[in-house]
Order: C-alpha cells, then structure tokens, then sequence
C-alpha cells in the first residue's frame, strides 16, 4: 500500500477510518483520496484498505502563490 | 396594394440574430448629450492612454470644436503608432446601378428617372483588367440594393472574375443573410461595408420609404452577419447631415466599437460620407456638416478606435483629402468613376449615384500621398484562403 | 472598502460580495501571526494551499484564521489541468466552500503559470460548480478563453512569483482591465505598497499579496501599509485622475490650416 507517496504493508485487513486514528491523523482537518478517487468522510468507516490501495491524506496549509525553494516537491499534493 | 413596413418589423427572408447591440447603442445614443459636455471634459480626454466611450462623447461635441488643432495632434500620433505613414489605394467599381429602395437624398432611388444598367461578366472582366493595368490591388464592388437585379449569385460571379486581378476584395451592396456572406467570401470577397445611414430611428423611417433597407435591424445587424459569415472585416458609416450628426457618429462609432468588442478578430473600418450644407439655410445651420465638423468627426473617431481604418470619401474635394492622410484616414481610393463601368475606353453605361470632387488619377493621388510624407500602399495582407 | 464617498463600491467576485479588495496569501507566515496579520490588513479573503498532511502534525492552520473570512484554497502543486481538478476537489472536500485559485505551473525556474492548462481546468472546475479565479499570465487571448470557460475573476502576474518586482507586466495588465468583463486581480510581483496603490489606480479590482507581507520586519504594520495602498489606489480610480500638466506651445504651422467651409 502507498500512503501519501510511501510504501507500507497493511498487515491485516482494517477500515480507512481505523488506519488514519492509528496513524496518528486528525480525521476533523484531512481529506482523502483513495486510487484517485475522493472518499467522503462519512464512508471511512465502511471502507476496507487493500494492500494495492494508493491513498493520499491530504490536509491545508498556509500557502499564497507557489513558494520558490520552501518546499520539497515531496511536500506537494498529488504525484502519481 | 403595397405594404408600407414598420421600419423595426423583419421582413420575410430576412434573418434574425439573437443580440441586443441594437438596443444597447439606441439606448448609449439617446443618453448622449452633446451641449452638457465642457471644456474640462475635452481635456481630460485629450490627456488619456485609453479614449473611453464618454471620452468620445466629449470630443464629438461642440465644447470639443476649440481644440481642433490639439485633437488634431493627438489623431496624428494615434494614427502614426498604429498605421505608420502607410497609406491604403483602392478602387471602386460600380457593377449595378438598379435599386428598389426609395432613399430621398439619394441618386439611385429606384422612383429617379435614370439611366440604370448592370454589367455583364465580360464586361466586368474587361473593367477589372483595365483597373489592375494601373497597378492597384485592392478593389471596392458596389451595386444598387437591388436583390433582384442584382442577386447573390451575380456578385459571387463578378467577385470571383475580380479575385482573378485582384488580391483584396470589398463589397459594398445590399444587407444580406450570414449563408448569403458565407458564399461570397467562399467567392473571395474579404470586407463588407454597409453604411447605417442614420441611427435616428424616426429620421431613418422618413428618408427610407420603401424597399428592404426600410428595416432598420436588419441593416444594422449586416456588419454582424458578416463576420459570422467569415468575412475579414466590415466597415460603417452615417450619411453625416441627414440627421444630427454628432450623435449618429457616436452611434456609429459606439456600434463598432461593441462589434469589435464581441468579435476581437473583426477588422474595423469607417467611412464619412456627407450631405453638404446648402446655403440660406440657416435654421439647420447647427446640424450642417462643414468641413471644420467632418474634420472633428474624424479625428474623435481615429482617437475613440486607434486600430480602426479611415476611409477618405472621393465626395471631398482633393486638398482636404491630402490633409487629412497624416491626421487621421488612412484609405484612399483613386481612379475613381461612380457611373456603371467607366474604367474602361468605352463609355459609361449607367448614371451615377453622386458627384465626386477629387478627380485625380492614380499616379496623381500616389504623388499626392509621397507629398504628404507618406507611403502608398497597395496590398496588406495574404488570404490564405486562396494560397 | 467603506469610504464615505464610494459606500456601496464593492468587489464581487461570483456572486459574493466584499468591501475589503486586499486578498492575502497566508504562506511563508509563522501560524500565531496570521490571525493579527489578517486584522491589520483588513482582508477578507485569505489563500491557502493543500499539502500532505503529516500523521504527527497537530496544528492546523484553519484554526489560526479569523472565523468569518472567506477561504480560497489554491491548486499550487498541480503541473497540469488534471492535477489542480484533482486538488480542487480535495479542496472542497474539506469543507471551505466552492471558492478555487487554480494555479497550475510547470516551469521551477520562473515558476509562470501555464495558460493553456489553466484554461482547461478552468472550464472543468466552473462546470462542477467551483468559483474559479485563475492565475495567469496576462495574455488577453487567454483571458478571453478564461472568461469563456466561465472563471470569476482572472489574477494576472504583476511579476515572478516572490520576486517583489512590482507591476513588471503593466500595460498587458492595463489591457486586461480595459478589455475583460470580467474583475482582474493583481497577483504575484507586487513587493511594496505603492505597487499595489499602482494597480488599483488603474483599475484593477483587487490586489494579492504574501511574500511582500510576510518577509516584512514588522508583517502587521506592513498588512496596515497594503490596506491603505489598497484603499488610495482605489479611491483615486473611482475619482478618476485628473489631468496632467499641459503640453507646450502648439505648431508654427497648424495641422487644421487646410479648412475651407
């Protein structure tokens, strides 16, 4: 499985909404997208993660035009 | 018994367009009050990069009248950053003199006793030969407004015997339907030019009595159908002195300032035809067109479109025309003939429609422009359609 | 704004309605000073750019913005069309309304926006209901296009992002106003307060800023400083310009000599 752009194992089979708590995340301030497709928030609990799954967790951040040089690409959204 | 139309009703075969620029520029034109503008107005928008629409209200007006010179001035280095000191030729051809349409000020009005005649296609041949022998490119076909002595199918003919001789062609013949300019560009003919006459819906209902250019909208509307119809570019113009000039040229002006607006890709041309004062006439005398108030028309709308090209009338005697080629116009036409044919040895088969005061050859005009500082120009551009 | 003279001139940007024509871009600032900053600058509007969320990260920058302003979270990050729909939709996914900047760059040298893509998305987005304000580069061909695919608004670079250069693309800018219906909003380049004051006088609806604020030495006066610029710029166009001094002495030989009436 690869979250926001790194690989990791899903060991057993657990709801999108289970991972992201145990990950850590603050479920109120993200967004997410699963094999490109967004997932709305009241369905993280019903869906089961496959190890094939892409997610991307996204959340905001101060931002105004592009910065030059204050992020590294890997920061950015969105990568395939 | 015959009909007497509405001047606003469409009449049958005539196409509609769903657009309100004709309502928006009545509405612009009764808003404009000339006598409220004031020297300050002038000013100001003499001083501006951008010439607004109200900046173009002020200089057609009479507060505007004292600074003839300073707008004078400002046309000419408009004129200069956008056409340089080119200067465009063309020649117009009158194939057809026939007309339905009954337009009291006009010679070809169909109830006018004339001499009236169409060419031929040989004839026309013979014609565009004897007008490219002296060099020129670009040439201007007119008719009478006449759909069926002269139809779509007649003008496609002579334009596509023109297209042979010459790279540019005009047309300046009666409104007609988008298919209808479709097919006469598909013959060759890249502008059309139609000439409101007047935007005074009132004064336009009383000098066009009868015909199909009593309908006010669909003559309005030409310039529009055909751009759709793919031509290059359309001019525009009122009779100045029909009505009250200054507001019929802030119409016009107006008008094609929202038809480039909708159109970006639409090139841009007026013209300035005028009725001339007669003399003891006095009661009308603020509505006359002298010299001094066709010059400030000119140059109001040189500043208000700066791209815009500018017809000088063959109706103006030869010095005002030399003159105004630096300020402002930057079209001339020379070797001029207003009958039906002429260019030809053989003599003219028809009346003409007005009197011209510049009689000028071409290689007398050409000198004329090289006099001026300027550089006759014949052809601008290449139509790919025909590569 | 709210000036005595001007108290119904507003900017409407979709349908929406704000007196304040100062659009702040809250990057490069530490999260404590954005609220004080946005105060100051009387901003109504505030960017804000999505990223991956790290698992551990516990601030959250929504909670660092006034509660009544309206957010406009841009696409910064997209390389094409594909990219900043993608983005955008994640966006509005988190809850801040239909509001999208859609930034789509795919040049890491200069940073300028790719016209092209940008239009595309634009088209997409409006189709799905977004209100969109497109980043641009001042070309009026693509303005038209951008109007066409239904933006809101179009934001045209004054200059490169972060480069505090002012209004390097004036004229095109200048064009812009005068031809597009729909309000143009200066963004990127402007680097001080009289650049933007610049702008407005020329009838520009609005203003971004946000490197210029944040590498400020005191961010908060220099909000204040923009605010005012802003607000001047804008006055001084609704009062129209008045004339500047007159040229010299006219022509020995006048232009109009020729007259015979």
């Amino acid at each position: 499985m690869h979250v926001n752009g790194v690989e990791m194992t899903l060991e057993q089979s657990v709801s999108l909404q289970d991972f992201l708590m145990a990950q850590g995340y603050d479920i109120r301030t993200i967004a997410v997208e699963r094999n490109e497709e967004i997932v709305p928030k009241a369905d993280y609990a019903d869906i089961m993660l496959q190890d094939t799954d892409i997610l991307e967790v996204v959340h905001f951040m101060g931002g105004g035009q592009e910065t030059i040089g204050g992020h590294s690409n890997a920061d950015k959204t969105i990568s395939r | 018994m015959r009909t007497i139309y509405d001047p606003m009703t469409y009449q049958p075969q005539m196409q509609q367009l769903d657009s309100t620029m004709l309502e928006t520029v009545q509405e612009a034109m009764a808003a404009f009050e000339q006598t409220t503008y004031i020297e300050a107005d002038v000013k100001s928008a003499l001083q501006k990069q951008t010439c607004s629409v109200q900046d173009y209200a002020a200089l057609l007006s009479p507060a505007a009248m004292p600074f003839l010179e300073q707008m004078a001035e400002k046309a000419k280095q408009e004129r200069k950053a956008h056409f340089g000191n080119s200067v465009q030729l063309f020649t117009p051809l009158y194939i057809s003199n026939y007309c339905e349409n009954q337009c009291i000020y006009c010679g070809f009005n169909c109830k006018n006793a004339i001499h009236r005649s169409r060419l031929s296609a040989e004839e026309i041949e013979k014609e565009m030969q004897a007008i490219a022998k002296t060099d020129m490119r670009e040439v201007l076909l007119l008719t009478g407004e006449s759909r069926t002595a002269s139809d779509v199918q007649y003008i496609g003919e002579a334009v596509r015997i023109a297209k042979k001789y010459f790279p540019t062609i005009g047309l300046e013949v009666y409104p007609m339907n988008v298919e209808d300019y479709h097919y006469l560009n598909t013959c060759g003919a890249d502008f059309v030019t139609v000439f409101q006459e007047t935007y005074h819906l009132d004064c336009y209902e009383k000098m066009h009595q009868a015909g199909a250019k009593r309908c006010m909208p669909y003559r309005f509307y030409a310039q529009e159908r055909a751009i759709l119809g793919g031509m290059r570019g359309v001019g525009f113009g009122v009779l100045l002195g029909l009505s009250n000039f200054r507001s019929d040229m802030f119409a016009a002006g107006y008008h094609a300032f929202l038809l480039q607006k909708q159109y970006p890709h639409a090139e841009i041309a007026m013209s300035f035809p005028r009725l001339r004062p007669y003399k003891n006439h006095e009661k009308t005398a603020e509505n006359d067109v002298h010299e001094t108030q066709l010059l400030q028309m000119m140059l109001a709308l040189r500043i208000f479109l700066p791209f815009a090209s500018i017809t000088i009338s063959t109706r103006e005697r030869a010095g005002f025309r030399d003159n105004v080629l630096p300020l402002c116009a930057t079209k001339i036409s020379a070797g001029v003939n207003v009958g039906i044919g002429g260019h030809t040895e053989e003599e003219q088969k028809g009346d003409a429609q007005f009197e011209i005061s510049d009689s000028r050859s071409l290689a007398e005009i050409h000198n004329a422009i090289l006099k001026q500082g300027m550089q006759p120009v014949y052809t601008d551009y290449i139509n790919t359609n025909l590569l | 704004m709210q000036t005595k003279q001007y108290p119904d001139d507003v900017l409407m940007l979709g349908g929406h309605s704000f007196h304040s024509r100062f659009i702040l871009g809250s990057g490069k600032f530490s999260l404590s000073l954005i609220q004080t900053v946005m105060e100051y600058g009387g901003s109504e509007i505030a960017t804000i750019a999505l990223r991956r969320a790290n698992a551990d990260s516990k601030e959250n920058i929504l909670d660092f913005l006034p509660k009544n302003i309206t957010l406009l979270p841009n696409t910064s990050g997209a390389r094409n069309a594909e990219e900043a729909v993608r983005i955008a939709r994640l966006s509005r996914e988190l809850g801040c309304g239909d509001f999208v900047k859609v930034e789509v760059i795919h040049d890491s040298k200069y940073l300028l926006p790719d016209n092209e893509e940008t239009i595309k998305a634009t088209r997409q987005l409006a189709k799905e209901g977004f209100l969109v304000l497109p980043y641009m580069y001042p070309d009026l061909i693509a303005a038209r296009k951008l109007e066409d695919a239904g933006a809101a608004a179009i934001m045209p670079l004054g200059a490169p992002i972060g480069s505090n250069r002012g209004l390097q693309t004036k004229e095109f800018i200048r064009i812009l106003i005068e031809e597009s219906k729909l309000p143009v909003i200066v963004d990127a380049g402007i680097g001080a307060p009289s650049q933007a004051c610049e702008a407005m006088e020329m009838g520009a609806a609005a203003v971004m800023a946000n490197t210029a604020v944040a590498t400020a030495g005191d961010c908060a006066a220099m909000a204040t400083a923009f605010r005012l610029a802003i607000e001047a710029g804008r006055l001084a166009y609704l009062s129209k310009l008045g004339r500047v001094l007159e040229k010299g002495a006219e022509a020995s030989s006048p232009l109009t000599g020729f007259l015979q009436d």
